[in-house]
C-alpha cells in the first residue's frame, strides 16, 4: 500500500517528483445536450480534480478533505478506486492544498462522504470510460467489448490487456464523458469491491512507525520556533511588555507583538506577544520569562458560577417560540402528571492531542506566504491569512498536514494567521506551536447551556405535552459581535428536530451574551440537546412507571417521517435534502431495538448495576447506545459495558465506521464524566491535564460492542453522530443503578473526583 | 555545553542547554518527529520513549540526565515485541488520528517486554498514563492481548483468559 504523502515533496516543490501525471483539462462536453460533470450533485466531478495516472501506472487520488483520524483518505480512495476499477496497491493519496477548485473543503459537519459520494463516483466512472475508450481506440475495437479491472483494460474477445499507465496519455486525449454516460456507467452496488469493505487504513502503517507529518512535524530550512503569550481574557489587550529577561535566554531570537483583537473575534489572533527562538524549548522558556501586564477588557466579569445562575434565570422565563405543535400550555395545565427538569452542560475544550500548530514561510519579495498547518478548513485558513496579512487570496498557499485530532478546533485557523504574522515580522520561516495550556485556555469553547423541560402525562402515563427551552451563548457571537440569539443552525442540532410523537410540543430559546470565543465541537449542540431530551424521556418513563426503552419507543412513535418546517421551525436537515434524508422515526426506533437486544435489555443485573439507553438522530444518521454502570456503596462508578448501534445509511468502510462509533461514544462519555471548562474573572481556570480531565484506559469500558446497520440508504454522517447519545445513556444508567438523577454535567467535577453521592442531592440546582 | 547520548543506536553529541527536555532535542535538533508533544508535564504520554528499555516521558527528561543512556523512539523500536505490537495495531486499525499512538505503542511494547501475558488490570496500570482523545482504548486493549498471544502463542493466550476469569 505505497501511499506517499506529498508532504515530503511539497517542501521542495510539488513538481519535484518529476513523474508524468495525466492532467485532464476542463473540456467541452462530449454530449452538449446532457449536463457537464461540473454540475454533478455534490459539485464538480471533473476527473482532473481528483485523479492522476502516472505513466508507471500509479493512481494519484487527491483527497480534498482533511485526514484527522476519521480515515477520510480511505473513504475517498475506496470510492474513487471502486469506480476507477483500480488496483488498491497502486493508489497514492495526494492531500489537496486549500483551493476553491475542490469545492467545499471544510472537514466538519460529518459530511465528507455524504456530500462527495456521488461526485467522486461519477469522477471515477468518467475516468474509467476514458481509459476504456483509449484502449479501444488503440486496439481499433469497439469500446463495448472492453472492460476495466484492477488497473487494466481488458478486451475479452482477444484477451489483450493494457495497464492504466500505458493508457494514461491516450485517455487524456479522450473527451470527458457526459454526466448521463458517466452515471450510467456507475458500478452496481452488488458488484462493489471496495465500497463498504473493511479495507485496511492507509495511515496506520505509517503511524505505528513514527512516520507521517502532522502540523507540529513540519520542518522548513532556516525555520524558527514560536509560542505566544495571549491575553487571559478574550478582547483583553497588552498594557506593557518587558522582554529583557526573555532575551537573556539562550536561543531566544525576538519578541513580536501581535495586533490587538477587535470584535468580531472570528478567526483572528487573540493578540499578545510571540517569542521566537531557535527551538521550541527556548521559545517556551522565553515566554515564561516575559513580564506582562494586561488590560482585562469587557469579558473580565465572566465567572462560570454566576453565569450558570444567569442561564437558569433565563431558562425559567418564557422564551421565543421556535417550533410549535398543538397547545403545549393548555396540555400542561390539563395533564394528570406534570414533570419539570433543568439540565446544565458546561463549556468543553476540544483537547485535540496535537495542539494547534502552523508553519509559515514568506516569499523573498514578501508578497506571498506559504503555510503548512493541521487545518480542517484550508480555504478559511487561506481567507483568514489573506485578510490579516492584507494579501489577495491567491498569494496564500495552505498545505494541509495530517491532523492530530480535529473535533472542530482545527476548523478555526487563528493559529495559522499567528504563524503568518510572526514569520513576516521576523523575516524567517516560523513554526508556531500552541502548548497544552494555550489550547485549554484560549480555545473556541463548546458553549455552556441550561435547558428546562416540562412534560405532561395523561391518566395512562402517555406524554401529551412536551416543552423544551434552551439557553446558551451562540456560535454566532464569534462572527457577529454581541450576537446572543441561538441560530436555527444550532437549534436543528437536536432541539427543533425532536422526533417525538406527542400531540403538543414546543421549543423555545432564550438569549445570553457570549464571554469567550464560542466554537463548535464534535456534534456541537447535539451534545447538550440530546443530553436533556434523552434524559427527560427517561424521567417521563420513570414518572409513568414504565420501562425506559419501551417508553422511548412510544415517544418516537410509529414509523413515519417528520418535518419540523411544518411546525414553525426553519430546519435545513444538515444541508441535505429532506427527500433523500427524511427524519425517519422508523430508523430511530430500529437502532433502539437493536442496541437493546445487543445489551440484553431487561436481563437481571447484579446489585448496584443499572442500564441506561438513549437514541439520537444527528448528521442524518441514527445512533442508539446502552450503557451499563456499576456503583458500589462508596459511590464508585464503573462502566462494565457499552453497546452502540449506528445506522448511517451506506457506509464506505465498515471497520472505520465502527471505530468512529467506539471513539465517538467514548468521547461523549469522557466529556460527560469529567469535561468542564470554567472561567474566573474572564480567564479559563483549567491549564493542563489533569485539571482538564479526559478518559483514560482504566476508565474505558472493558466490554464494548458496536454494530453498523447494513443499509442501502444514502450515506449519512459517521464522525459525530456517535457522541450525543453517550451522556444521556450514562445518566439514565446511573439513575437506574442509584435512583440519582444527573442533570448537571460533568458527573464528576474536579472537587468530587470519582465518587457519586450515594444518597441525597450532589449539586445545587439539581432539583427540577 | 555538550551532551552525549545514543538514540536508536546512533551516537549524538549535542550543544544544548542540559535542562532541555529530551522531547525537544529529538524533535527540533535530531529531526525525530515521531515522538509527540502533548502536555509538557508528563500527564498524557504522547512523548513516551524508552530509556535503557524502560518507558520514560521525554517531555520531562532533561537531556543532561541522559548522558551515556540508550534512547529508543518509535522510529527505532525493534524486536519481536515491537513487531508484534505494530502488526496487531495494523491488523485492528487501532489508531484514529494517530497522534498519541507513538506513545501508546511505546508503552505497550514496554508492558509486553515486562509482562508477556498482561491481564486487563496490567493493561490499565501500564497504559493509564497515555491519553487518547479519539478514545481508541477498546482497540488498544484488544491489540495488546492479541500481540501477547501472537508472541506467546496459544498457551499465553489461555493463561491470560484464565487469569481474567479468576478475578
Amino acid at each position: 500500500m505505497p501511499v506517499t504523502m506529498q508532504r515530503r515533496a511539497f517542501l521542495a516543490g510539488l513538481a519535484a517528483g518529476g513523474s508524468f501525471v495525466l492532467g485532464l483539462t476542463l473540456g467541452a462536453d462530449a454530449d452538449a445536450a446532457s449536463p457537464s460533470l461540473t454540475k454533478v450533485r455534490g459539485g464538480d466531478a471533473t476527473p482532473s480534480l481528483f485523479i492522476g495516472i502516472t505513466a508507471a501506472g500509479t493512481i494519484e487520488l487527491t483527497c480534498h478533505r482533511s485526514e484527522m483520524g476519521q480515515q477520510i483518505w480511505n473513504a475517498i480512495a475506496q470510492i474513487l478506486a471502486e469506480e476507477l476499477a483500480a488496483d488498491w496497491d497502486r493508489i497514492e493519496i495526494i492531500q489537496a492544498e486549500g483551493h476553491p477548485r475542490y469545492g467545499d473543503q471544510n472537514t466538519d459537519g460529518s459530511r465528507s462522504v455524504r456530500n462527495n459520494f456521488h461526485r467522486l463516483r461519477v469522477a471515477g466512472a468518467a475516468m474509467r470510460l476514458m481509459l476504456i475508450r483509449a484502449a479501444a481506440k488503440q486496439w481499433k475495437v469497439g469500446a463495448k467489448g472492453c472492460r476495466a479491472e484492477l488497473g487494466e483494460v481488458i478486451h475479452d474477445a482477444s484477451g489483450r490487456r493494457l495497464g492504466y499507465g500505458e493508457l494514461a496519455a491516450g485517455a487524456a486525449e479522450q473527451p470527458i464523458p457526459s454526466l448521463k454516460q458517466s452515471e450510467a456507467a456507475l458500478v452496481p452496488r452488488d458488484q462493489w469491491r471496495y465500497i463498504g469493505a473493511p479495507v485496511p487504513s492507509l495511515t496506520v502503517p505509517k503511524i505505528v512507525r513514527g512516520q507521517g507529518t502532522f502540523g507540529v512535524d513540519v520542518r522548513v530550512p532556516g525555520m524558527l520556533y514560536a509560542v505566544v503569550a495571549r491575553p487571559p481574557q478574550v478582547l483583553g489587550r497588552l498594557r506593557s511588555c518587558d522582554d529583557a529577561a526573555s532575551k537573556q535566554i539562550p536561543g531566544v531570537v525576538a519578541s513580536v507583538e501581535l495586533p490587538v483583537l477587535e470584535p468580531p473575534v472570528r478567526f483572528k489572533p487573540l493578540g499578545g506577544v510571540a517569542i521566537v527562538a531557535r527551538d521550541t524549548w527556548a521559545a517556551i522558556r522565553g515566554r515564561a520569562a516575559l513580564e506582562l501586564e494586561w488590560e482585562p477588557g469587557e469579558n473580565a466579569d465572566y465567572n462560570s458560577k454566576a453565569y450558570a445562575e444567569l442561564l437558569f434565570e433565563q431558562v425559567r422565563e418564557p422564551g421565543e417560540v421556535r417550533r410549535k405543535r398543538g397547545d403545549v400550555d393548555a396540555a400542561l395545565a390539563g395533564a394528570a402528571t406534570r414533570i419539570t427538569a433543568e439540565y446544565y452542560v458546561p463549556h468543553l475544550a476540544h483537547s485535540v492531542m496535537e495542539p494547534p500548530a502552523a508553519t509559515a514561510r514568506w516569499s523573498e519579495s514578501g508578497d506571498a506566504v506559504e503555510c503548512w498547518a493541521a487545518v480542517q478548513s484550508p480555504q478559511s485558513a487561506r481567507s483568514a491569512v489573506a485578510a490579516s496579512c492584507g494579501l489577495p487570496e491567491d498569494k496564500v498557499t495552505i498545505h494541509v498536514t495530517w491532523l492530530g485530532g480535529g473535533f472542530g478546533r482545527k476548523a478555526k485557523p487563528d493559529f495559522v494567521v499567528e504563524a503568518a504574522l510572526v514569520a513576516r515580522a521576523v523575516g524567517a520561516p516560523v513554526k508556531l506551536m500552541w502548548t497544552r495550556e494555550d489550547e485549554l485556555q484560549h480555545g473556541y469553547y463548546h458553549t455552556v447551556s441550561a435547558q428546562r423541560l416540562e412534560g405532561g402525562l395523561d391518566q395512562q402515563g402517555r406524554c401529551v405535552a412536551f416543552l423544551h427551552r434552551t439557553v446558551f451563548p451562540p456560535i454566532g457571537s464569534t462572527f457577529t459581535a454581541g450576537a446572543s440569539k441561538p441560530a436555527w443552525g444550532e437549534l436543528r442540532l437536536g432541539a427543533s428536530d425532536t422526533p417525538f410523537d406527542v400531540p403538543n410540543l414546543q421549543l423555545e430559546s432564550g438569549e445570553v451574551p457570549a464571554k469567550v470565543r464560542i466554537g463548535w465541537l464534535r456534534s456541537v449542540a447535539n451534545i447538550y440537546h440530546a443530553f436533556a431530551v434523552q434524559s427527560f424521556a427517561a424521567e417521563l418513563a420513570a414518572a409513568a412507571g414504565r420501562d425506559q426503552k419501551d417508553y422511548l419507543l412510544e415517544l418516537i412513535g410509529p414509523p413515519r417521517t417528520i418535518d419540523p418546517n411544518t411546525e414553525g421551525a426553519e430546519y435545513d436537515n444538515y444541508g441535505s435534502p429532506m427527500s433523500d434524508y427524511p427524519i425517519d422515526a422508523g430508523r430511530l426506533a430500529h437502532v433502539v431495538e437493536l442496541a437493546a437486544d445487543m445489551a440484553g435489555w431487561g436481563r437481571t443485573l447484579p446489585a448496584g448495576h443499572g442500564l441506561g439507553i438513549a437514541a439520537h438522530r444527528s448528521f442524518v444518521s441514527y445512533v442508539a447506545t446502552v450503557i451499563e454502570v456499576a456503583v458500589d456503596d462508596q459511590g464508585t462508578l464503573a462502566i462494565p459495558g457499552v453497546w452502540s448501534v449506528m445506522d448511517a445509511g451506506t457506509v464506505v468502510n465498515v471497520n472505520h465506521a465502527a471505530s468512529q462509533l467506539e471513539g465517538g461514544t467514548l468521547f461523549g462519555l469522557s466529556n460527560a464524566l469529567y469535561g468542564e471548562i470554567t472561567a474566573k474573572d474572564g480567564a479559563i481556570e483549567q491549564d493542563n491535564f489533569p485539571r482538564w480531565r479526559v478518559m483514560r484506559m482504566p476508565e474505558a469500558p472493558r466490554h464494548m460492542e458496536v454494530k453498523i446497520v447494513a443499509s442501502n440508504a444514502p450515506p449519512g454522517g459517521v464522525g459525530e453522530p456517535p457522541t450525543p447519545p453517550a451522556a444521556p445513556a450514562l445518566a439514565n444508567a446511573i439513575f437506574a443503578a442509584t435512583g440519582q438523577r444527573i442533570r448537571r454535567l460533568p458527573v464528576f467535577d474536579t472537587s468530587r473526583r470519582d465518587r457519586l453521592a450515594v444518597a441525597g442531592s450532589r449539586h445545587e440546582g439539581d432539583e427540577g | 555545553m555538550s551532551v552525549k547520548l545514543r538514540v536508536n543506536g546512533q551516537a549524538h553529541e549535542l550543544e544544548v542547554d542540559p535542562e532541555t527536555p529530551l522531547l525537544w532535542v529529538l524533535r527540533d535538533h535530531l529531526g525525530l518527529s515521531g515522538t509527540k508533544y502533548g502536555c509538557g508535564v508528563a500527564q498524557c504520554g504522547a512523548c513516551t520513549v524508552h530509556v535503557d528499555g524502560a518507558p520514560r516521558r521525554a517531555c520531562v527528561a532533561p537531556i543532561g540526565s541522559l548522558a551515556g543512556r540508550q534512547v529508543t523512539t518509535i522510529e527505532g523500536a525493534s524486536g519481536p515485541h515491537a513487531e508484534a505490537v505494530r502488526a496487531t495495531w495494523e491488523g485492528l486499525d487501532v489508531p484514529q488520528c494517530g497522534y498519541c499512538q507513538a506513545g501508546q505503542v511505546m508503552s505497550a511494547i514496554a508492558l509486553l517486554e515486562r509482562v508477556p501475558t498482561p491481564s486487563d488490570q496490567d493493561i490499565d496500570h501500564a497504559m493509564s498514563g497515555n491519553i487518547c482523545r479519539c478514545a481508541t482504548y477498546v482497540r488498544i486493549r484488544r491489540a495488546i492481548h492479541s500481540a501477547a498471544a501472537s508472541i506467546g502463542g496459544q498457551a499465553g493466550q489461555a493463561e491470560a483468559s484464565e487469569a481474567e476469569e479468576e478475578r
